[in-house]
């Protein structure tokens, strides 16, 4: 499906239907129809589920119409926002309707017609509507194709199912029913679905009288009688699948208590002998599970592609099944399906069986008055409500004396059970209070029994029988058991129970309490069904692999025009090679406005010391950045050794850098991360001299202790080391003495200038202008992001010098000193006068101080560059 | 000198080996401790099992019993409970981490001053975390593999599905889990590691990588988004239980190498681009 899906056009319609006997009016019918986007198309016919609207199929219908089909969708009589009755798919109301829609979808312009009057139409619809499906393809030839889900073949069977088969019961196909008369109620649902049915006047609702007596007497007696199963039996697809011949889609579910296995098996049988065309699915899903799938579907509109419209692939002919494994449907642990060449023993090959012999002696139970407690085995309708969200399979349970237990050995690899099991079991009357029962009630489960006696009732489905009359002197009848069908992988080691039952919840049992001992038949074999198949596996990933080789290529692509950039980045200006660095109208702006450098030029020349000065935000910080490469100049550039700085440039590798601060990796030692840094450089070891950087930071043994224990002046020092490591040409450092002790700040002081001294370059930024007058034999002077001033030190303070007096009395102090020829005080502190001398020797002041009774207790000569600094800078904040 | 204005010795090419990065790495206490954990956890699956095993209520089997069938059997349990949010964890960590941590550590800047060229440093650093990555999917069901086999024998593998498979099919079998989950969780590797260059807090980029992936858990839920579902990145995340069928089923098992590359190349080229022309100011 591509990004756009083809536009689809609803439109709400009502059509008028007649009302069939004994229906006066017209009944009106509810529908939509769904235009695809080119007509005339053919047409497709969806209808719901029994207590569901044309609303409920909508997804299904708009999909369909994606595919290219007209698509009517329509709300059963007696549903929703149609009139008329609920006739449970009477030939001659719901079927008639039907029949009547594919009339009206004969004179729509935009419906493609096989012939006048016959519409190219397709069918398909869950449950009610599948049903529904089969009963109009069986009397309507112009149905070209159909695609029936989880739904009866009679309904008076799904009713009223009776498992015990004293005849021949056919066992071709995998999960043929006994389909014997005279059932046992099937009442949870039955009562759910009645309902189910939408609320009306009386206690009938929107039922027909006749549908509404039949439930009413069902749920009373328990017992089908003649008129009921009659009923019933005209409302089943079993009555005409054996004319169908359009080709069909089969679905029913795995998990499905209300229309089993043997229901879909029935239809296939009748299908295949009357020639149509025909595929079984069975899914894990049904009234138990989740409703059919959007892959289901899917299936479905391939087969009306391939059936109407002539496109697509054969959707052929074969068997699926999906095996939903032991922990029920999640969306995590996807059914595997299965697929097989045909369904058994329709034209093709029988089912085969796996033959188990089953243990155990004659067991009595009994059946308590008025039938409770009673086993429970599922929970029919839960999932209705629940979306198909619980797993049911662990709810069963049995109650202690009313089951007779049979059981196979552990097996000894395991076996797919892929239909219905077939058993013989003899069951014998036991008077209770006297009067032994004329008939049994039985209810027979296969429980799968692992090692650890977990007991699993697969699909939760059982198989109700009612077999009479029973000898009155308490002989045994014995008959075989078609239990009701199941896909269930059952491990090796697990044994298979066979539990026979005297109640179960579901059903409507005889009030009567009754006692009956169960033993197994002549022949004690559990004969189970297993269909080879392969597992469905998904074509062959073409398309996947074509996108890893289309990935490949944009790898590849990208890796060349990264490769590519950066040979266009290297850039070297041969008459620079011995310059140590120029920087040039450099400027770096971030976004929000802050102009961080603004238009720096400056020049060190080879063995300068020159000290980078200024406050704090002046942007030298940033400067030193981009001398790293670590940001990207907005404008003007940097030149090292005449090649220009860019992100990870080679020249780099002569520049050794300290900038704002250490970082170190805290859980290694100092030393391993020094040797680890220098690893990383790729540089040979011997290069590293990693012994003289050690005594630079005289760290003693603290070098083998991990760096998270350092001081902060530990760190610094180290990081100061490993800016050394290698000798660079180029050593940046950005506020080497921040935290260090005065001790240590002298002995930096010593090592740069050593370091210098052997004809190395070394820029050093600070703050602290002390420093950088004596450390440094050049300077760069930055306030604001721009050069204030550069030069030597000693041009830089030229012309200056201040004296700081700290006196006892300083405000005499600064008297005596204004008295003195030419000298300008500057300020007054507490202690301190600083003045300017103009040449006046410094003793000479102090003699004059001394002599007028003053206590001098130190002369300092005041930072002379922060003088020119605060001259420069004109009065700003230095710190 | 050479051409290029380099110090003498110095290679782009020779700059953050992989064999130091891995020491680097190595020597890092969440490394040895997640590595560690990994190995851990097959044991205390064990003893959970073992301690929890009088519970013999009749409802339906779980996966917890399934994983006590036989030794291969809990090797899938311990890759089935792991493989959506542990491992997802475990890549994200190794691969969040990577460039972030040197980032909050200030050591970033003096890798790339030394100089590592970004791309490299990017290139060497997913090398190692993808190698602790692989060694880590692959330590867990190693591990499991001893630890279920001593504990509970060396039978048959029995799918979810109930499908059986000999010890040695299996094994083998098993043996390209690990090599799925690798193609697969790349793009939580490319992911973490684009977040990784984009924040200077290790956690945030192992966080967002995790966070991004239950939130695609949590869309995958929700059945109105249809088919827009199957771009979500862990669509294929249990894709490797096909590995177990026979035969593989290979549409969701390449579905998912291509989800998880495709999605690991538009991440790792937006991390590299990233990478390449952001200003390092940690």
């Amino acid at each position: 499906m591509g990004p756009h899906p083809p536009p689809v056009t609803a439109e709400n319609v009502v059509i008028d239907v007649p009302g069939g006997p004994g229906v006066a009016t017209a009944v009106q019918l509810d529908a939509t129809v769904y235009r695809p986007a080119v007509t005339p198309a053919p047409a497709v016919l969806v209808a719901h589920g029994f207590g569901g609207s044309k609303d409920s199929v909508s997804a299904q219908a708009t999909a369909l119409a994606r595919r290219g089909f007209v698509v009517l969708a329509w709300t059963a009589r007696g549903f929703g926002a149609s009139s008329g009755q609920i006739a449970l798919d009477s030939p001659d109301y719901e079927v008639a309707d039907a029949r009547a829609l594919v009339d009206w979808l004969a004179k729509r312009p935009d419906v493609v017609r096989d012939a006048p009057g016959d519409p190219r139409v397709g069918v398909t619809g869950a449950s009610y509507g599948g049903a529904l499906a089969l009963l109009l393809a069986g009397t309507d030839r112009r149905v070209d194709a159909l695609a029936p889900e989880i739904t009866w073949n009679d309904l008076a069977q799904a009713l009223f199912p009776n498992a015990a088969g004293q005849g021949s019961i056919p066992s071709d196909t995998p999960a043929a029913g006994a389909f014997a008369p005279n059932g046992v109620f099937k009442r949870d649902w039955a009562g759910y679905f009645f309902g189910a049915g939408p609320a009306g006047p009386g206690p009938c609702g929107r039922f027909r009288p006749e549908i509404c007596a039949a439930y009413v007497q069902a749920a009373t007696t328990g017992g089908p009688t003649p008129q009921i199963v009659a009923m019933l039996h005209r409302s089943s697809p079993a009555t005409v699948a054996g004319t169908i011949t359009a080709p069909t889609l089969l679905i029913q579910g795995e998990q499905d208590t209300l229309f089993g296995l043997d229901q879909a098996d029935a239809t296939a049988r009748q299908l295949a002998a009357a020639g149509a065309p025909l595929k079984v699915i069975w899914y894990a899903g049904g009234h138990d599970g989740a409703p059919p799938t959007a892959a289901l579907q899917d299936q479905v509109g391939d087969w009306f592609d391939y059936y109407l419209r002539r496109i697509g692939t054969n959707p052929g002919m074969g068997f699926d099944y999906q095996v939903q494994g032991i922990f029920g449907t999640r969306r995590d642990l996807a059914p595997r399906t299965v697929h097989a060449a045909a369904y058994p023993g329709l034209g093709s090959a029988p089912v085969q069986h796996r033959e188990l012999i089953l243990y155990g002696t004659p067991q009595q139970v009994v059946r308590p008055p008025g039938g409770s407690p009673a086993a429970l085995s599922s929970l029919p309708g839960l999932n209705v409500l629940r979306g198909g969200a619980v797993n049911l399979d662990g709810v069963a349970m049995d109650v202690p004396g009313q089951s007779a237990m049979f059981v196979t050995d552990p097996l000894p690899d395991p076996v797919e059970i892929v239909g219905a099991p077939r058993m013989r079991l003899r069951v014998a009357a036991t008077p209770t209070a006297g009067v032994p029962p004329t008939e049994a009630v039985l209810f027979v489960k296969l429980y799968d029994l692992g090692p650890d006696g977990r007991r699993t009732l697969p699909g939760g489905v059982v198989a109700p029988v009612r077999i009479g009359p029973l000898p009155a002197g308490g002989g045994p009848v014995e008959f075989t058991v078609t239990l009701a069908g199941v896909v269930r992988p059952v491990q090796a080691g697990h044994r298979l129970v066979i539990a026979v039952a005297t109640t179960d919840r579901g059903y409507a049992l005889p009030a009567q309490p009754a006692g009956y001992t169960v033993s197994l038949g002549d022949d004690a074999h559990l004969a189970v069904p297993v269909v080879a198949g392969e597992q469905a596996a998904g074509p062959f990933p073409t398309v996947q692999l074509a996108g890893l080789g289309g990935l490949a290529a944009v790898v590849a692509v990208s890796g060349v025009l990264a490769a590519l950039r950066r040979r266009r980045a290297e850039d070297a200006d041969p008459g620079l090679v011995e310059v140590p660095l120029v920087v040039t109208g450099l400027t770096k702006c971030y976004p929000g406005g802050l102009t961080a450098v603004d238009e720096l030029s400056f020049r060190v020349e080879h063995g300068q010391v020159l000290g980078l000065l200024g406050p704090n935000g002046a942007g030298k910080t940033t400067v030193l950045r981009m001398l790293m490469g670590l940001i990207q100049p907005t404008s003007g550039e940097l030149r090292a050794f005449g090649h220009r700085v860019n992100a990870g440039a080679a020249v780099l590798s002569r520049i050794g850098s300290f900038v704002e601060g250490p970082g170190f990796l805290p859980h290694l030692t100092g030393i391993d991360n020094l040797r680890l840094y220098w690893a990383a450089t790729g540089r040979p070891p011997a290069d590293a001299g990693i012994d003289d950087v050690l005594a630079i930071a005289g760290l003693g043994h603290a070098v083998h202790r991990r760096v998270a224990t350092y001081s902060h002046g530990m760190r610094q020092r180290l990081a100061i080391a490993q800016a050394m490591l290698g000798r660079p040409d180029l050593l940046v450092l950005d506020e080497p003495t921040n935290g260090l002790d005065p001790p240590q700040i002298h002995a930096m002081r010593e090592v740069l200038r050593a370091y210098a001294a052997r004809g190395a370059t070394v820029l050093v930024s600070s703050h602290l202008l002390a420093e950088v007058e004596q450390i440094c034999s050049h300077v760069v002077v930055m306030h604001r992001g721009a050069l204030v001033a550069a030069g030597t030190v000693a041009e830089i303070v030229a012309g200056t010098g201040t004296v700081s007096f700290t006196v006892d009395d300083p405000v005499h102090a600064a008297a005596v000193l204004r008295g003195l020829t030419g000298v300008d005080v500057m300020e007054v502190e507490r202690h301190v006068v600083h003045a300017h001398l103009d040449g006046l020797p410094c003793a000479a002041a102090v003699t004059a101080l001394v002599g007028a009774g003053i206590g001098v207790e130190a002369v300092a000569a005041r930072q002379a560059l922060e003088e020119a600094f605060l001259q420069l800078v004109s009065g700003e904040a230095v710190e | 000198m050479n051409a290029f204005g380099a110090a003498p010795g110095y290679r782009a090419a020779a700059t953050l080996p992989l064999r130091v990065e891995l020491v680097r790495q190595l020597r890092r206490r969440r490394t040895v401790l997640t590595l560690g954990f990994l190995a851990l956890l097959p044991f205390l699956l064990l003893l959970a099992f073992t301690v929890g095993r009088d519970d013999r209520n009749r409802g339906a089997a779980t996966l917890v019993d399934l994983a006590t069938a036989g030794g291969l059997n809990f090797v899938v349990f311990t890759i089935f409970s792991t493989a959506n949010f542990l491992l997802v964890l475990v890549v994200a960590l190794f691969f969040g981490d990577s460039v972030a941590s040197e980032a909050s550590w200030s050591s970033l800047r003096y890798l790339l001053a030394a100089p590592v060229p970004r791309g490299r440093l990017l290139r060497q650093k997913a090398g190692v975390a993808a190698l602790l990555s692989v060694f880590a999917l692959v330590l867990l069901p190693a591990v499991a593999m001893a630890v279920g086999v001593l504990a509970y024998g060396a039978g048959n593998l029995v799918s979810p599905t109930g499908q059986s498979l000999d010890f040695a099919t299996a094994a083998g079998r098993l043996a390209l889990v690990p090599v799925y989950l690798a193609v697969h969780l790349a793009w939580v590797a490319g992911l973490a590691l684009l977040l990784s260059v984009s924040t200077d807090a290790p956690l945030g980029a192992v966080g967002g990588a995790v966070m991004m992936s239950i939130l695609s858990q949590i869309l995958e839920t929700i059945e109105a988004l249809g088919d827009l579902r199957d771009y979500l990145p862990t669509r294929f995340n249990s894709a490797w239980a096909d590995l177990l069928a026979s035969p593989i089923d290979w549409t969701d098992l390449a579905s998912g190498a291509f989800s998880g590359l495709a999605y690991a190349t538009a991440f790792g080229l937006a991390a590299r681009y990233r990478f390449a022309t952001k200003d390092i100011t940690s």
